[in-house]
């Protein structure tokens, strides 16, 4: 079956202070199948939300897409004339931003803004949109929804407002939907409702989901598939179930050795990775990984190792695991 | 300073705050105020790491602002070496801001961007006078030293602005240090912080606790993170702490249904379930 979504090799560029481009996204790849949840972990600036946002040709200006293929449906995102475009967003796929303080519009009643796709996508009449939106309110679990439908952002908690902006997102009916660090606002109660109401949705409509975090357990939690990104580069995908049992990228080990458990038997120093994820762009020569990277050898900061394909579909890009490079070390 | 150990350096004693209701939805009880504290007691002992862990709401980060001494309770007090605010001099007062320092969840926010990595450091040194002028750069390097930064002139010279969350949060940390404190209160310290860095300020927290007297109270609303660096635990819920004791303790037999709640979803959200991939990798849905 053909995916709902695919990035191949995405680079996203923005001015830099001289007269040229800088790459701030270079070598991204992804693919979410039809009804499939697909996680995108990372830590910041690695490209994320960039990577989210080119899914709907929503890079913000000036920035641009400078290499690479995007689709969604089976369709040339990068190619869409605006009406198309319009249908993909909101109506083909919906999006779920960062922050719910800001995704809504103050002065518009709850309802409104959740009925909003459906109107503008299916047409619907505002009579049968303001029933939709009470029980769009109702299916991601918030209470009195006839009431909260009438009422405005400001009176509501930070939960409440994720949810409200998951039911925007799902109004026109989606076959995917976006949700970018959903959970990063909330806490850990909240989180793993939210995760739980995620699953739910996703069962019952057969929603394909792309699940960003830079919350790796999180991500592991909802996900059936996992592409971690490091600087700008898919660094490795897997099966949840590979990725947590047998990591092939050293990011992705590093990452996983990082992660913070209950069973602690009392207090104990965590291991570390020496530095810090590099600027967005300020890539030398070699692995992105390399000046971080406990295992790495001189080759690896010599040239860029290629994304390979490796058993069973999974994909890691590090010399120890393939060979290829990529054609230009520099990028 | 000549108080004696069973003193807590800082502590509440039955605080009472409410706050004018705001937001909210217009159905909601019909009531102006919000209780946030609701007779809350908790004492700070010195070189203990003290978690105070709860839900969004459940009062914690203002208890810490009425510890600090930037809020006054409705009723009940706060105490600095068993004194209660109300009552210290103006010299009491400039001791306990010197003694008592904070480090927010937000470097971005916290620290000046006009100011330079070394201003940022040196600051507290200029206020508190705890050292002459031509002295407050090389202390500033030290401290820096000390949570692991380079403490080089190119990197003092530098605006906050130019760091990543991790050396900001840092930065914030050898900020508070300065002035020589006996008590941290830290507000989600590493919950803005990428898992890759997050390790560098939690070993750094528990190694000046190796060092000496210093006491802090890690306010936090993850299990995961109390489990790892507190001896010691406070659980609040609805405005009252409902649970306290040793961390082990609390862990293995929570005795309140929030601790229980809190810890559920610690544990739920770190472990994926087992043969669960199986399953859904058989499904027809799944791609290849």
């Amino acid at each position: 079956m053909a995916p709902i979504a695919q990035v191949s090799n995405l680079a996203v560029a923005f001015p830099s202070e001289g007269n040229g481009w800088r790459r701030v996204v270079d070598g991204v790849f992804l693919t979410v199948g039809e009804g499939e949840v697909v996680g995108l972990v990372g830590e910041s600036g690695c490209g994320k939300t960039l990577t989210a946002l080119a899914l709907f040709r929503l890079i913000p200006e000036p920035g641009t897409i400078a290499a690479g293929t995007v689709t969604v449906g089976g369709e040339d995102v990068l190619a869409l004339d605006d009406r198309r475009l319009s249908s993909l967003r909101g109506g083909l796929a919906g999006l779920v931003f960062q922050e719910p303080a800001r995704a809504l519009n103050p002065v518009r009643s709850i309802g409104f803004q959740v009925s909003e796709a459906a109107r503008l996508h299916l047409g619907m009449p505002a009579g049968r949109a303001a029933s939709l939106a009470a029980d769009l309110l109702a299916e991601v679990g918030l209470e009195g929804p006839e009431r909260l439908a009438r009422a405005y952002p400001h009176q509501l908690s930070g939960g409440q407002r994720q949810r409200v902006l998951l039911a925007c997102a799902l109004a026109a009916g989606p076959r995917l939907l976006v949700a970018d660090e959903p959970t990063s606002a909330l806490d850990t109660v909240s989180q793993r409702h939210l995760v739980e109401l995620l699953e739910r949705l996703r069962a019952r409509r057969h929603l394909a989901v792309l699940f960003i975090s830079h919350d790796l357990a999180l991500v592991g939690r909802l996900a059936e598939r996992v592409t971690v990104l490091y600087a700008g580069e898919t660094v490795e995908i897997a099966t949840r179930r590979e990725l947590f049992e047998d990591p092939r990228h050293p990011y992705t080990r590093a990452l996983m050795q990082a992660q913070l458990r209950v069973e602690a038997e009392g207090p104990a120093r965590l291991p570390t990775v020496p530095g810090a994820v590099p600027r967005a762009g300020a890539w030398g020569r070699g692995c992105r990984f390399a000046p971080r990277c406990p295992l790495a050898f001189e080759r690896c900061h010599m040239a860029r190792p290629a994304l390979t394909e490796l058993e069973n579909g999974r994909q890691a890009r590090c010399f120890l695991v393939g060979d290829a490079e990529e054609p230009d070390g520099r990028s | 300073m000549g108080v004696a150990d069973g003193v807590p350096i800082l502590a509440g004693r039955d605080v009472v705050r409410s706050y004018p209701a705001r937001g909210g939805v217009p159905w909601g009880r019909d009531r102006d105020l919000v209780l946030a504290l609701d007779g809350v007691s908790l004492e700070l002992r010195s070189g203990e790491i003290l978690g105070l862990v709860g839900r969004s709401g459940s009062g914690k980060s203002t208890l810490a602002r009425l510890l600090l001494g930037l809020e006054r309770p409705d009723r009940g007090e706060v105490t600095f070496d068993g004194r209660s605010l109300e009552s210290l001099t103006e010299p009491e007062r400039r001791r306990m801001r010197r003694d008592v320092q904070v480090v927010f969840q937000d470097p971005h926010a916290a620290l000046d961007p006009l100011q330079s990595v070394g201003g940022v450091v040196a600051e507290p040194l200029a206020v508190h006078g705890l050292c002459p002028r031509g002295e407050r750069r090389g202390r500033g390097k030290l401290l820096l030293g000390e949570v692991g930064l380079p403490g080089e002139d190119a990197f003092l010279d530098r605006s906050p602005r130019e760091l990543s969350g991790g050396e900001r949060q840092r930065v914030a940390l050898a900020r508070a240090l300065a002035s020589g404190p006996r008590a941290l209160i830290l507000d989600e310290p590493v919950s803005a912080l990428d898992a890759s860095v997050r390790g560098h300020v939690l070993n750094l927290l528990l190694g000046l606790q190796d060092r000496g007297r210093l006491a802090m109270l890690v306010i936090a609303h993850d299990m995961r993170l109390v489990a790892r660096v507190c001896s010691r635990v406070a659980v609040m819920a609805g405005g009252r702490v409902v649970e306290e004791g040793p961390t082990w303790n609390v862990l293995e037999s929570p005795a309140h249904e929030a601790t229980a709640e809190l810890l559920a979803a610690a544990r739920w959200l770190s472990e994926p379930p087992t043969g669960w991939a199986a399953r859904v990798l058989g499904e027809p849905s799944s791609v290849r």
